[in-house]
């Protein structure tokens, strides 16, 4: 295995002790390891990694770095909302706080350019210094010129700048044309190295071998819907309490069977929170069915008007506004639906999903469905708003727009049901889908 | 005033410092109504009575909220105590931010009590670091983090030392430098706990085995959910996450809504980050139940609310906003004006206090008392000498008052225990003839005697038809409630009832006669099977109706009927409405129209009334016409806004402009004969085209492009 790791210039011990927590990344580790040569070396200017979530691009750089004691820095580009924060942590993290205080207010790169050149000439890079950038797909929302001049970064010093991305480097490529860096791929884990990577972690209970064959039986159920490491993990760590009691491995899978199932429905969609998981293992199975997930809540008191209001923009929304004279008229005649279906109309709207509509015509039905009269009070319009902030409507056109504003209903059917039940409205009725 | 200087100039005067006393609340409920006296008395029992019902609220609310707020901070406990921790599971878990998801409800102004009262308490029990942040301040992710540091720093600054010059430095400093970032947070956390833990030896010295400083958790409120832009949210969490090992954070969720908008809002990926946990607080429509059984349903305070105001209040909660903090601060809005609008509500306080201020009421306010048509009323039916002396002795009509305002005192102790019995009986009937709710008990009582109305018979009926156990599970409810009342008559009615108990109680001992009834009951219905003719069918029905009637009543059937009309004595003679009283109206406020007005103001209909009738506003007699038409003298904006209803949805702004012009040169007094009648000119075109923007400019009118030199009515602009 150490064959792999072999690079002059660092020592065995550390090299044995990275390869031990690179399980299944050992060829990965191996390349990058060559390509940063020996200490002193200058790297590639920028290496860019990618991956699918959770297939160990941030802990192998993250192991690498730590244990073979290189100068590095390493950044989410999550964390950096300024690209001023940025500058600061990467001088920080080379050169200590008072470079980091240099900077002025709001930093640009060549401020960057220049404190980095002025802290370079005082201490210069005896080692090759590496720049990790997490989720470096964020970087292309950030000011145009930060990506290219990171990737040339070591026209300055010796320095390389390596990002990790979930997606691959053909969506970055600046228009403008940069430094191409070399790309590396991290494919996903196989069923094999899942497996080992999760028997590793045994609980000192048990025995590798029993602790091993649960894996197998966990990872039989769930490696057809799931094979995200992090996720798996968190299953594991939630069905483990039920393999106390049993230690024959052969009772095992018929023991635990029906608890990877219910976990498959709550746990893996984090309908419950591991606390509560927890303590419904602990009540065992009379009360587990008392807990309900969270989208079993759905239900939403509202004040009277507001739930006619809302009854009114559904059917705003989904209702093509010509058919407005039919449903909310008294004489309206007889009117068939085959008379005014327009061509592009014969599909559902409801497939089609929610079209804006202006506040008039909101009024105008919420008048006509509401059985009393009401005065159009100014509470009236701050319940619209109420139900945009509580995102029942959404607002489509913009903030500052004052004159007409226009909303779409951003509520299923199933929950509009459910509240013109409560207040003796047959919606469907209004329908045009269910004419 | 006057300078001391010879020669002439401009002199600046400085306003003296003492003139400039600001106006308390106090000078502005006295200032109207001209006599000082009467109203700084009443003033002081409005700011007494409203103390009360704030204190007796706020204490509700913490009662009602007790159950989740305790839950929450237990979390808030068990999260820091996890993170230190090393078990397997607990490690395991570690990565996962602990996140409460506190779902409120719609009635969104009420929530801020609660977080309040959440983060005192927090940051008594729990850990000083609380930061709670409102969607509409952090609108990037930059601007989340700068409230988050603000409010995590900047408060604990403000505890250790009063010196505010320091704490404004520190925030100055977060300002100036962008170190806006997360390991800034770490180090001043690591600091904080740091010096805390040295701080206090002795407790160190008293906890050996803790050798690491306390962890409180750093916990972060999100007041409102559903209003913050989710990209934030997601980065925001992401990147909290990676600080989770160094900064035991913990998450509070503010949901109006439902739970399921955490999934809406967070993809799986960010969502996995968190451990959620679902609190329930009390739903707003039990929290107003309880807030009228505490405020309005007791004889406690002695301010009170008619019908129609009740009705308001009630609506607006229900139909609009479900608001509690709304509907007491309408409560507050009855109290001040009623106190503010009239003199006799010295009278509305305490029974001591009262009797008190009657003793010195003016001349002027007994004649105001001569005036209330409920005094009248009381007077035309006493006999002719009793009515003399009272309209001319005021020391007799004191007396008469003092007597009247006793009685109405007891009338309230006596109303509510019954309304409660009443509401106990009838609140589980089927199909709820008199309301589930015993507001709309009291309601009903309020406006009518209850026992005349229909509901009241109907449910009288079903009570009727009750089986014994059932009954006198309700009654000993009843007697519950009248056992807690300290007044001679309930007092009597509870005794009385306690008697129908035990004779309910000795009827099981004598159960066997009924057998014997039923015996006679159901021998017609064995005659019934034989006959299979209509005619005679009827008739043996209708027989059997004759012999249920005359029939022999079981002793329960006896003793239930007396039961029944002991408690239709109790209600006859006690839930008869207010406005039966004398002298109700120093203590209900009637004036639905002007809470409506305040609360629920329809702005409008206003504009509207303002630009059709201008005299309302203006009040100028020029103005007034009687047919609803709009004077000549009208401002430009009435004129043209009376003409532009009378167009269709288009409107021609030159033919608007030409009858402006004719309807304004009328008023001008010019000959209508004359060449230059109606004419436009400059002025005239300037006034028009004003008039039309501000038209515009209150949404009645807009610039279209259908047509030129054309502009479009709005759908409700008139009408």
């Amino acid at each position: 295995m150490t064959s792999l790791l072999e690079q002059p210039g660092y020592d065995e011990e550390k090299l044995q002790m990275v390869a031990e927590q690179l399980l299944c990344r050992e060829d990965q580790a191996g390349l990058l390891l060559s390509l940063m040569g020996q200490p002193q070396q200058y790297c590639y200017p920028s290496i860019f990694i990618y991956g699918h979530q959770a297939s160990g691009k941030s802990h192998v750089m993250h192991v690498m770095l730590k244990e073979l004691e290189l100068p590095h820095a390493i950044i989410s580009c999550v964390e950096c909302v300024s690209s001023s924060l940025l500058f600061e942590l990467v001088l920080f993290s080379f050169f200590g706080s008072e470079a980091s205080s240099l900077l002025p207010r709001s930093p640009s790169l060549s401020d960057f350019v220049r404190i980095y050149r002025q802290q370079c000439l005082q201490a210069p890079a005896t080692q090759t210094r590496y720049i990790v950038m997490e989720k470096a797909e964020l970087l292309r929302d950030a000011d145009a010129n930060l990506l290219p001049a990171l990737l040339r970064l070591q026209e300055l010093d010796n320095v390389s700048v390596i990002l990790l991305s979930e997606i691959s480097w053909d969506k970055f490529r600046p228009n403008t044309g940069c430094f191409e860096p070399l790309l590396l791929h991290f494919p996903d884990y196989s069923k094999g190295d899942l497996h080992q990577i999760l028997s590793q972690d045994s609980h000192p209970k048990y025995s590798d071998d029993f602790y091993s064959s649960y894996i197998n039986i966990l990872l039989g159920v769930f490696y057809t819907v799931c094979r995200d490491l992090r996720e798996l993990r968190h299953l594991v760590r939630h069905t483990h309490t039920h393999t106390v009691k049993e230690t024959d491995t052969h009772k095992l899978w018929r023991n635990i069977e029906p608890h990877l199932k219910k976990a498959m429905q709550t746990v893996y969609l984090r309908e419950v929170s591991s606390v509560q998981w927890e303590q419904m293992q602990q009540m065992e199975e009379k009360e587990a069915g008392a807990l309900r997930g969270l989208s079993a809540h759905t239900h939403v008191e509202l004040p009277y008007y507001s739930k006619f209001l809302l009854v009114a923009a559904y059917l705003a929304s989904y209702n093509p506004a010509r058919t407005d004279r039919r449903f909310f008229l008294k004489h309206h005649g007889k009117i068939k639906k085959t008379n005014f279906l327009k061509k592009n109309e014969k599909t559902s709207n409801h497939l089609l999903g929610p079209k804006p509509f202006p506040l008039d015509r909101l009024l105008a039905i919420f008048y006509s469905v509401v059985d009393s009269r009401v005065a159009p009070t100014a509470s009236i319009f701050s319940q619209i708003s109420s139900l945009v902030t509580l995102q029942l409507l959404t607002q489509v056109s913009h903030d500052d727009q004052l004159d007409a504003p226009k909303y779409k209903c951003a509520v299923s059917l199933d929950f509009i049901c459910a509240i013109s039940r409560t207040v003796n409205f047959e919606i469907v009725k209004y329908l045009y889908d269910f004419l | 005033m006057s300078t001391t200087s010879v020669s002439k100039g401009c002199f600046v005067f400085k306003p003296n410092a003492k003139k400039k006393r600001s106006l308390t609340a106090e000078d502005y409920f006295t200032g109207c109504s001209g006599r000082a006296e009467n109203s700084k008395v009443r003033f002081g029992i409005c700011q007494n009575l409203w103390d009360r019902i704030k204190s007796e609220t706020e204490a509700l609310q913490d009662e009602l909220n007790r159950n989740v707020l305790d839950s929450l901070l237990d979390l808030a406990r068990k999260c820091s105590s996890t993170h230190r921790s090393s078990d397997w599971a607990s490690k395991m878990r570690a990565s996962e931010i602990p996140t409460a998801a506190l779902v409120l409800g719609v009635n969104v102004p009420d929530h801020d009590m609660t977080f309040q009262s959440l983060s005192e308490l927090l940051q008594q029990s729990v850990t000083p670091h609380v930061a709670s942040v409102q969607a509409n301040e952090c609108a990037t992710l930059k601007h989340l983090m700068k409230k988050v540091l603000e409010k995590l720093t900047g408060a604990v600054v403000d505890e250790e030392d009063d010196d505010e010059e320091e704490t404004e430095q520190m925030s100055a400093q977060l300002h100036r430098s962008a170190h806006c970032s997360f390991s800034t947070l770490c180090d001043w956390y690591n600091t904080k706990t740091r010096k805390s833990s040295s701080g206090t030896p002795g407790k160190k010295r008293s906890s050996p085995s803790k050798d690491e400083p306390p962890r409180p958790p750093v916990v972060i409120i999100f007041k409102d959910l559903e209003a913050f832009n989710p990209k934030v949210l997601q980065n925001f969490i992401l990147i909290c996450s990676l600080y989770i090992e160094r900064l035991p954070l913990m998450f509070i969720f503010g949901i109006a809504t439902s739970p399921s908008t955490v999934q809406h809002m967070l993809p799986h990926s960010v969502s996995s980050l968190l451990c959620i946990e679902l609190f329930q607080s009390l739903s707003c429509t039990q929290h107003l139940a309880t807030v009228i059984d505490k405020l309005i349903l007791t004889p406690q305070f002695p301010f009170k609310l008619n019908a129609k105001v009740m009705q308001v209040l009630i609506s607006i909660f229900l139909y609009h906003d479900f608001s509690v903090r709304n509907f007491i601060k309408g409560v507050q809005l009855a109290l001040l004006e009623h106190f503010h609008s009239r003199p006799l509500s010295v009278l509305c306080c305490e029974k001591k206090e009262a009797v008190q201020n009657l003793l010195q009421l003016s001349h002027q306010d007994l004649e105001r008392v001569r005036q209330l048509p409920s005094f009248k009323r009381y007077v035309e039916e006493l006999d002719r000498q009793e009515q003399v002396s009272l309209s001319s002795d005021d020391g007799h009509l004191k007396d008469v008052c003092l007597k009247l305002i006793k009685k109405l005192h007891k009338y309230h102790k006596n109303y509510y225990p019954v309304l409660r019995c009443l509401h106990t009986l009838t609140c589980s009937l089927p199909r709820y003839p008199l309301g589930k709710q015993i507001r709309e008990l009291h309601l009903i009582c309020l406006e009518s005697n209850v026992w005349e109305s229909e509901d009241y018979q109907s449910a009288l009926k079903l009570l009727k038809m009750l089986a014994k156990d059932e009954l006198i599970s309700l009654l000993q409810k009843c007697a519950e409630i009248l056992q807690a009342v300290k007044s001679k008559k309930m007092k009597r009615a509870f005794v009385q009832l306690e008697e129908l108990l035990d004779k309910f109680k000795q009827l099981d001992t004598a159960a066997e006669t009924v057998s014997s009834v039923e015996e006679i009951v159901t021998s017609p219905v064995r005659n019934l099977q034989k006959k299979t003719d209509l005619f005679q069918l009827q008739k043996t029905l209708l027989e059997m109706n004759e012999s249920r009637r005359s029939k022999r009543l079981s002793p329960f059937e006896v003793l239930r009927n007396e039961a029944l009309e002991f408690i239709e004595g109790l209600v006859k003679n006690h839930l008869f409405p207010p406005e039966s009283q004398t002298l109700y109206e120093v203590c209900y406020y009637s004036s639905s129209a002007t809470v409506r007005r305040h609360l629920n103001a329809t702005p409008r209909t206003s504009v509207q009334a303002a630009l059709s009738s201008p005299y309302y506003y203006i009040q100028n007699d020029k103005l007034k016409a009687e047919d609803g038409s709009v004077s000549n003298a009208a401002p430009d904006i009435c004129i043209a806004y009376k003409l532009h209803l009378e167009c269709g949805r288009l409107i021609n702004l030159y033919d608007w402009l030409e009858a402006y012009s004719t309807v304004v040169s009328a008023a001008e007094g010019k000959d209508p004969d004359s060449e230059d009648f109606g004419k436009v000119d400059e002025v005239k075109h300037a006034r028009f085209i004003r008039a039309v923007s501000e038209l515009e400019f209150l949404g009645f009118i807009k610039s279209t492009k259908q047509k030129t030199d054309h502009v479009a009515r709005l759908t409700w602009g008139g009408c």
